[in-house]
């Protein structure tokens, strides 16, 4: 555990990638199988470990110490693993020598062999066993709250540092391989042959777009690139090998058991990149329905026949990876389009469709298309260049999103909670709400929660507010005053909004985050739950 | 004769009614007893000071020579006279010349302890129990998270961090009084013999550290001669944690931050002080420390300053041991 306790503990610490990549890289070539396998997976986030709940921490704790001295601690360090990790020594100041120390890959076995009964047990005897900086990783895999700043593609990035090899042939296997990845250790080595997979219907990393910033586009040549629309479902990958169907998320997660209508239409043989969407395809003359639809079916195990019948899914097709067998990922964009279109032609119309490519010569005629688009499920435009290869990852250069300008509201701070990691001392996650009618005059309602979009300056703003200003706390989160000539106003900005049953407010943003603090407004001025409502019925509108 | 006769807590200080002195006095007064050099504990303008010869000559380099009336120095165990109380210094192995003071008078003792550690320190001279009646103790690390490892893994970390980034200047925060001088020896027993860098602030108290027998081999100015900043590549460089955001850390090539100090146990900490490579090497006690102090002395009272009192106060109580907080003000818990 110690090399990789040590590995966290300055991976925490070092701002810059090529020090961070260094770090890893080291630790690779230093560290041995299978434990380096484990802290990849820990670090890429594949590790699959036997979760125990802060509340067992807590009483594991409490079975040793006073309750006061550790609320003292707590108080003071402010995160739970770093707190029971230093303070579980007590008294005692004989250090665990090193050899006794578990390893990485003995912890990872030993809990994933665990029965219910036997976790309390387990993790006392392994806190036991580790020293201060072996407990801190140890809870924060047990616990499931790993922040360290670094990427699954970082630590890709640093295999192939340490290797020589090219990272994009670590990408195309990484889904196909398993912790602690000792055949790709082997490989990445120059011991052993490449890594066969085991089910050709496996994940591939997908190729992501950069949002077009500001001067980005003036230098480049519109002839260059096509355009198609950037659809406001969710992005997927559909695999079919013979008898194996597979409907991956972006990240990898294997949703098919949600979809059955989906996969049994998937009547192809390769590996498509398309947006899931509900509602009827285009070769069906029908209309594509809202995301809020879609997530009726998102998130579930399993789906009844109501609710295939009510919510439709089908795949707007992007992009082709395989055709059969063959990896048809270095053509180029328009080639690949070319073979695309065959593949979806012979597909059923009701499932699949192709995403309409939208004609332009010009960035400013394509601006006011994007402004504009024929489909409320639309949210913007996508870029891509003619010539460009399919890779995975988020390479700046050959694809491009061009969003719809996002939603903005002033709201007003209600309740702050504090956050984690490197902002646990700071009150950072805001709840904001809007005016709304009340049967005593006006009152606020809670409309959304956002923890990011400030600088490091700000939160400082926010968070002096919230300590000067606290009403009412509730653990972790403390109530802020909010009246009409008193209080926090912020400019919201978010991507989405629909309505939702779920929130007391009736309705649900996407993506909200901070946009700018505007204290140079009273919360009276803040807006209403009728602009919102309203923004929902424009949406529907357009339809 | 009343506990509160012999020392109670006033504006000033720490006050013995009986025998008319401060000790540590955070503002001027007649007589002070001075337990350490740090500059929240021994400050210039006193009338009469008393302290050790190291303690004396440390507030000359700092303050200058005329930073008091009168002064006098105390050897370890030596009985004095003040007005009627007798007082005694003993090691209190904080940084050299660190002392706890014993002051007596009818039977009842009272320790001061000042600062002070009980870990291995080549440094300074080791901390020495003295039983007494009531202990007062310092809490800069008075919570049961605090444990300081030992320093010579901390500064291995040191020694990794130079041979996995060879180009970059390594800057060692430490503060100027002690902390420096000990991690430079610390890095002289790890087996680093390359020249040490250091900032001028330090120069005249390494000197002085040489000058008492403390070996601190090959230190030279962290000056750029020539404006290169490549003339720093791969050294390290130990200079007070201050002058790390002053202009001057810019000269050096991509510095990394390292931080030694008892504070660096906690990683926000490190975090929010831009520390890159935190080294936990501490100039006070850490609880099990404190805890085991408190055990061994055995004292019919304790009472807890500067730092976290109210967990060791806490602690005290669970032990069955009286013990109170004295609310001083004007220690600062960053000089560690």
């Amino acid at each position: 555990m110690k090399a990789f306790s040590t590995l966290l503990d300055r991976l925490v610490l070092t701002p810059s990638r090529n020090g961070k990549l260094k770090l890893l890289a080291d630790y690779f070539r230093d560290t041995p199988d299978p434990d380096r396998g484990y802290g990849l997976a820990a670090i890429a986030g594949t590790l699959d470990l036997k979760s125990v709940k802060p509340a067992l921490l807590r009483e594991l704790v409490l079975e040793r110490m006073d309750a006061v001295l550790f609320r003292y601690s707590y108080d003071y360090v402010g995160d739970l693993a770093e707190t029971i990790a230093l303070v579980w020594d007590q008294e005692r100041k004989e250090r665990v020598p090193d050899e006794a120390e578990p390893s990485l890959s003995a912890v990872v076995t030993r809990m994933n062999a665990l029965g219910r009964t036997e976790v309390r047990g387990a993790v006392r005897d392994l806190l036991d066993r580790l020293d201060p900086s072996g407990r801190f990783a140890f809870l924060k895999l047990a616990t499931g709250a790993l922040r360290i700043g670094v990427s699954a593609r970082l630590a890709k990035q640093a295999l192939a540092e340490f290797s020589g090899m090219d990272v994009t042939e670590i990408e195309t296997l990484w889904h196909g391989l398993e912790p602690p990845y000792e055949p790709l250790f082997a490989w990445l080595e120059g011991r052993a042959e490449r890594p066969v997979l085991a089910t050709p219907a496996i994940f591939h990393s997908v190729m992501l777009a950069n949002p077009v910033g500001d001067g980005d586009l003036a230098n480049l040549d519109p002839a260059d690139f096509a355009a198609e629309w950037k659809w406001d479902g969710i992005r997927v990958q559909m695999s079919s090998s013979g008898a194996t169907r597979r409907l991956y998320s972006r990240s990898g997660d294997d949703i098919s058991a949600a979809f059955p209508d989906v996969l049994d239409a998937m009547n192809f043989e390769g590996v498509v990149d398309g947006e899931l969407l509900v509602g009827g395809t285009a070769r069906m003359n029908s209309p594509t329905r809202t995301f809020s639809d879609l997530q009726q079916r998102l998130n579930r195990k399993t789906v009844n026949t109501k609710m295939l019948e009510d919510y439709p899914a089908f795949v707007r097709a992007y992009d082709v990876l395989f055709e059969g067998e063959v990896d048809v990922r270095p053509a180029a964009f328009t080639e690949r389009r070319k073979r695309l279109a065959g593949l979806i032609d012979k597909t059923p119309h009701d499932r699949f469709d192709l995403s309409p490519l939208v004609p332009f010569s010009t960035w400013e005629e394509l601006e006011a298309i994007r402004r504009d688009p024929p489909d409320p499920v639309i949210e913007g435009v996508m870029i891509k260049r003619l010539d460009s290869p399919y890779q995975a990852g988020r390479m700046k250069g050959p694809w491009f999103k061009w969003k719809r300008d996002p939603f903005n509201i002033d709201a007003v701070m209600m309740y702050a909670q504090r956050g984690h990691g490197k902002r646990s001392s700071y009150y950072s996650d805001f709840t904001f709400g809007v005016w709304t009618e009340g049967p005593d005059g006006d009152v606020l309602v809670p409309v959304g929660k956002a923890y990011f979009g400030f600088t490091d300056a700000e939160l400082e703003v926010l968070d002096r507010f919230v300590r000067n200003n606290t009403t009412e706390r509730f653990g972790p989160v403390r109530a802020v005053r909010a009246e009409p000539a008193h209080g926090f106003v912020l400019e919201v900005a978010f991507e989405g909004i629909n309505r939702s049953n779920r929130h007391k407010s009736g309705v649900a943003m996407r993506f909200p985050r901070i946009a700018r603090l505007r204290q140079d407004k009273l919360p009276a001025d803040a807006d209403r739950l009728e602009t919102l409502m309203a923004m929902i019925d424009a949406r529907e509108d357009t339809r | 004769m009343k506990p509160d006769q012999l020392l109670r807590p006033a504006p000033a200080g720490l006050y013995c009614p009986a025998g008319d002195f401060y000790i540590d006095p955070v503002r001027p007064v007649a007589r002070a007893l001075v337990t350490h050099g740090h500059s929240d504990h021994a400050r210039a303008g006193h009338g009469a000071v008393l302290a050790t010869q190291e303690t004396l000559d440390i507030m000359e380099i700092r303050y200058g020579a005329d930073f008091c009336g009168t002064r006098q120095s105390a050897a370890f165990g030596e009985r004095i006279g003040v007005n009627g109380v007798t007082v005694s210094f003993h090691p209190a192995g904080h940084v050299l010349g660190s002392a706890q003071i014993a002051v007596e008078k009818d039977g009842l003792r009272i320790v001061a302890s000042g600062d002070y550690k009980r870990g291995v320190d080549p440094t300074c001279a080791a901390y020495e129990p003295v039983p007494c009646d009531i202990f007062i103790t310092e809490a800069t690390f008075g919570l049961p998270v605090f444990h300081h490892p030992d320093p010579k893994t901390e500064m291995g970390k040191l020694i990794t961090s130079l041979r996995q980034f060879p180009e970059r200047s390594h800057l060692v925060g430490a503060y100027s009084l002690g902390k420096s001088q000990r991690v430079i020896r610390l890095l002289r027993d790890c087996g680093y013999d390359a020249p040490v860098y250091i900032h001028g602030s330090l120069a005249r108290l390494c000197d002085y550290y040489v000058s008492r027998g403390v070996e601190l081999g090959d230190l030279r100015p962290a000056t750029v001669e020539k404006g290169d900043k490549t003339d720093f590549r791969g050294a390290v460089i130990v200079g007070p944690p201050s002058a790390f955001a002053d202009r001057w850390a810019r000269r050096f090539n991509e510095p990394l931050i390292a931080f030694a100090s008892g504070w660096m146990m906690v990683r926000q900490r490190a975090k929010q002080g831009g520390v890159e490579l935190p080294l936990v090497i501490s100039d006070h006690c850490d609880w099990p420390e404190l805890t085991e102090t408190i055990r061994e002395l055995a004292p019919q009272e304790v009472w807890v300053t500067h730092g976290r009192e109210e967990a060791l106060v806490r602690w005290c109580e669970l032990a069955g041991l009286p013990a109170r907080p004295l609310h001083l003000v004007g220690y600062e818990d960053e000089g560690d």
